[in-house]
């Protein structure tokens, strides 16, 4: 089990290096001087030149590729443009936001989206299994930002139960976690009913009725635990799409977390920070993935046992 | 969907050609019978031909990009069927003319994935060994960051356009597609029939588009149909954050980002144009199921 | 008391689907005694796999139901008892064993567990007891007991079968029935799996209803053979009844096509034509398309069942001396 991790484990670096290596070379074809933008647009000539001699904005590709990679290993993205402050630490310091909401909308996704699968599965064909389809359907089918802004519009303008905006207590938190959540947990409901239907169709699920199991039993024990087993994976794939989920929701929510961050650089064409926002996303998601992994092997004693 | 090879190349020829046709005809036949699929199918065919004939409905420079102060934020009326925006513009007329760009980018950009990421999923599957492995590696890099954020990365850095929008979209799908037929490659690749056709010394070029080909079609189809959903709902997330078409261009997305100061007291400005979202991505996500359903082998009860 | 462990009457089993009423069982009849083995014989569609899951009720529903008739298992009707009831009785007083033991057991639980389980149920021992005495059912059936902590990915497909049945047997079934138990199974496999599961019907006394379409296997194993067709028992008798003296020119076509190692023969003679569609069955008798023997009558009439001799019978018109003077069998 611990030769699983260690290896999963390393075969992250090379993962994360090469994410870093596409992420700066898209972001280098910004056009945009990054000298001009921090001594302005009237500068003069000479002063912009020195500058990106400085930063070494003349070198080579790889050369500054190499130097980009050196310092971010080291935790050092360079300086924002306009605080002066390092873009690692604002990076870092917005991350809690974006955690606590994509946490949030992934807790509601999974605790709406596994029973209601799962229900779904074993009264096919009846009403509450249609009803839940074009439920799921709908969710899957709504922008997450739209949603959210008819949450407001509900919520917020014309009921003014919620808060419609900013980090201000768990009052604050329902709003975002619930748009961002929603396409997710559509996502988990059909997948968790549609791998149940799979599992109660197979030979064992029959083998246990000949034995005289109770059909609860059947369900909880013996299908549950087979059909989440594809879940968990989806689950995890998804976590990327509630990070990247995130930008949209917390712009419309004002939400002080790394997307809104990444907005705001956008705007600014700064370009250090959104490169240090896309790459830290990515970390997060990868290792995230590899958690799920190492559960997704405690589940399956098929993975288990290649690895005793 | 496979083909069987004999020695008699007429004969098999004609009855490969019939088998076809009927297999084809099979899967039209099954999703006929799927009636919320037909619904989706229906509707975007209702939407393909609004998108085509946008400006016979509502001249593009009349109705939705010239402004119209006097008219501003008024409510669904008889000129306006839905309203018109902050700047007086209709609309109705502007999701029509949106919904051109949105279905534009989301076939071009699902067009540019699969044939990028189609290609190298099948060069990886078929020769395998290390250029499988390499191949592969990259896809997983690529994955390992969410495709939205990688698509933001994109236009960022190329500038916010029609085709910059595409390509991006584009781009950040193709790993999805290269694992889809390279599955696909894999399960055919090893089949005997394969190893029949190269024995009748068919060449590797003729073995690819006779034979791989056509089994890797029915999931790319059915992925291809999604995908365009997914295409047009990033379109709408990016225009939203202001990486999209440039304005006065309408986009559902930037339509809903300019909604947001008034939705108060125009709310429709906000709700339309998101409905029309939902509305498609709703037709597309019901046909692509049906898709799926008709194009399973494995539903011969 | 009467000796029959089972007794079968008039069963009637149809699918309601899309594509129509497909007519699996119509009108089985079929007894076994204590401690009996009966072969249960036919291709594939003749509804034996719905007459062994009509026994224990597990038949799929939708599309599935059963619609008439009675099937009596040691004095009661099975089709009158509960849900509730059913359940006491399957794994403990009736087990059944499937074709694929690829599949038929749970990937995410360990062996033991699934053996201990029915036991547990059944016989309202501890969580403890009853792996105790799955330990001692896995080396009833060779496996060595250390092994009851491991997956079934784990086992050959030998092994798995004997697994399988270990949990069929662990409570002590009056009546087992094995569906094709041996058809996805090696040749040499399928021989250790036969003698072990005689040496266990001996030792419990176990009555079988073994259902497959390789008459070799009946030949080793079984003491009475009821052949199938479109749905109906067409022929039954003992053994050595059928073998010497097979009466229904199905039957003799089952015969005709499989090689001898006694006389050389030019030709397999297979039987012409394929299985009636059980969605659409013919008039009259199911067989007479592909009988040689066939004649107007027998388009027209059902045959009912004709006695040859104690302990055999048959549905033909032959045998009811309808049929015109043409042939003599």
């Amino acid at each position: 089990m611990h030769k699983y991790i260690i290896r999963r484990l390393l075969m992250l670096i090379p993962v994360i290096i090469g994410v870093t290596f596409i992420v700066y070379s898209i972001m280098f074809f910004t056009p945009g001087d990054p000298a001009l933008i921090i001594l302005g647009e009237n500068a003069p000539e000479e002063q912009v030149e020195k500058l990106r001699e400085e930063m070494g904005l003349n070198d080579p590709f790889i050369i500054q590729y190499l130097r980009f990679l050196k310092n971010a290993l080291k935790g050092d993205f360079g300086r924002s443009y306009s605080t002066r402050k390092p873009v690692f630490n604002e990076v870092f310091s917005r991350f809690p936001a974006t955690l606590k909401l994509s946490t949030a909308g992934l807790l509601l996704a999974v605790a709406i989206g596994i029973p209601i699968g799962i229900i779904s599965a074993t009264r096919q064909y009846s009403l509450l299994d249609s009803i839940t389809m074009v439920l799921a359907l709908l969710g899957v089918s709504m922008p997450n930002f739209w949603l959210g802004l008819m949450l407001i519009l509900l919520f917020s303008v014309r009921l003014g139960l919620l808060p419609s905006g900013g980090d201000v207590g768990f009052a604050s938190l329902i709003l975002p976690a619930i748009t961002l959540g929603t396409g997710v947990a559509a996502i988990i409901t059909r997948m968790t009913r549609s791998s149940m239907l799979e599992v109660i169709r197979q030979d064992y699920i029959r083998t246990a009725r000949a034995k005289g199991v109770a059909e609860r039993r059947v369900i909880n024990k013996h299908a549950l635990k087979n059909a989440l087993i594809p879940v968990v994976t989806v689950i995890g794939l998804q976590f990327g799409y509630l990070l990247g989920g995130a930008v949209l929701t917390e712009t419309v929510f004002s939400w002080p977390g790394v997307g809104r961050l990444m907005v705001e650089a956008i705007k600014q064409k700064y370009t250090p920070v959104v490169l240090a926002s896309v790459i830290f996303m990515s970390v997060v998601f990868s290792i995230v993935n590899l958690l799920v992994d190492i559960l997704y092997a405690f589940l399956d004693p098929r993975i288990k046992s290649q690895y005793r | 969907m496979s083909s069987s090879v004999t020695t008699e190349k007429d004969t098999n020829l004609k009855s490969q050609a019939g088998k076809k046709r009927s297999q084809w005809g099979e899967v039209w036949r099954r999703l006929k019978k799927n009636h919320m699929a037909m619904i989706g199918l229906i509707i975007m065919i209702i939407l393909i031909l609004l998108a085509v004939f946008a400006n016979q409905i509502a001249d593009y420079e009349e109705v939705a990009i010239k402004q119209n102060t006097a008219n501003r934020l008024q409510g669904p009326s008889r000129e306006n069927w839905l309203g018109t925006d902050n700047f007086g513009r209709d609309i109705f007329a502007r999701i029509i003319h949106g919904g051109r760009i949105s279905l534009m980018v989301g076939v071009v950009a699902v067009g540019i994935a699969v044939l990028i990421g189609g290609t190298l999923g099948a060069i990886a599957g078929f020769y395998g060994g290390r250029v499988d492995n390499l191949i592969m590696r990259a896809m997983d890099i690529f994955l390992a960051i969410p495709s939205i954020l990688l698509a933001i990365a994109i236009v960022t850095a190329l500038g916010a356009n029609l085709f910059n929008l595409m390509l991006a979209i584009g781009i950040s799908s193709i790993p999805g597609y290269a694992r889809i037929v390279r599955a696909s490659v894999l399960t055919v690749k090893d089949q005997e029939f394969i190893e029949a056709a190269r024995a009748i010394g068919a060449s590797d070029f003729r073995i690819i588009t006779k034979h791989i080909i056509p089994n890797a079609l029915a999931p790319v189809i059915v992925q291809g149909t999604l995908g365009v959903a997914t295409a047009i709902l990033s379109t709408a997330g990016l225009s939203f954050i202001g990486l999209g078409v440039p304005k006065p261009r309408p986009e559902w997305g930037s339509m809903l980002s300019d909604g947001r100061t008034y939705l108060w007291e125009a709310s429709h400005i906000t709700t339309f144009p998101g409905l029309a979202i939902v509305i498609t991505i709703l037709a597309l996500n019901l046909l692509g199921d049906g898709l799926r359903d008709a194009l399973d082998p494995r539903l011969k009860q | 008391m009467s000796d029959n462990i089972l007794e079968i009457k008039d069963l009637v089993v149809h699918y309601i689907t899309d594509e129509g009423v497909v007519e699996a069982v119509n009108g089985l009849n079929m007894t076994l005694k204590r401690g009996e083995t009966l072969g249960l014989v036919g291709e594939t569609g003749a509804g034996k796999t719905t007459t062994a899951l009509s026994i224990l009720r597990l038949v799929p529903n939708p599309p599935g139901k059963i619609i008439s008739g009675e099937i009596h298992f040691d004095g009661e009707n099975l089709l009158e008892l509960s849900e509730e009831e059913m359940r006491s009785i399957r794994g403990n007083k009736i087990s059944m064993i499937f074709q694929d033991p690829m599949t038929s057991l749970n990937p995410v639980m360990t062996v033991g567990e699934q053996i201990a389980e029915g036991i547990e149920i059944h016989q309202g021992l501890s969580t403890d007891e009853a792996m105790e005495k799955a330990h001692e059912m896995l080396e009833l059936v060779g496996i060595p007991r250390e092994r009851a902590i491991d997956y079934p990915h784990q086992f050959s497909g030998g092994m798995k079968q004997r697994v399988v049945i270990a949990i069929a047997l662990a409570c002590n079934p009056s009546l087992l029935i094995a569906d094709e138990p041996t058809t996805a199974l090696d040749v040499t496999i399928q021989a250790q799996v036969l003698e072990l599961m005689r040496n266990l019907r001996e030792e419990f006394n176990t009555a079988m209803i073994l259902i497959t379409h390789d008459l070799g296997i009946v030949a080793e194993t079984c003491d009475k053979v009821a052949v199938m067709y479109a749905g109906e028992v067409i022929e039954y008798a003992t053994l050595e009844q059928l073998f010497e003296n097979p009466k229904h020119p199905y039957t003799i076509g089952l015969f005709g096509s499989i090689p001898s190692l006694e006389h050389d023969v030019e030709r397999l003679k297979p039987i012409k034509g394929l299985m009636p569609d059980p969605t659409n069955l013919p008039s009259g008798c199911p067989f007479h398309p592909r009988c040689s023997h066939a004649q107007d009558i027998c388009k027209e009439r059902k045959p009912i069942v004709t006695n040859i001799e104690e302990g055999h019978m048959v549905k033909c018109l032959i045998y009811e001396g309808v049929m015109e003077a043409k042939e003599v069998l």
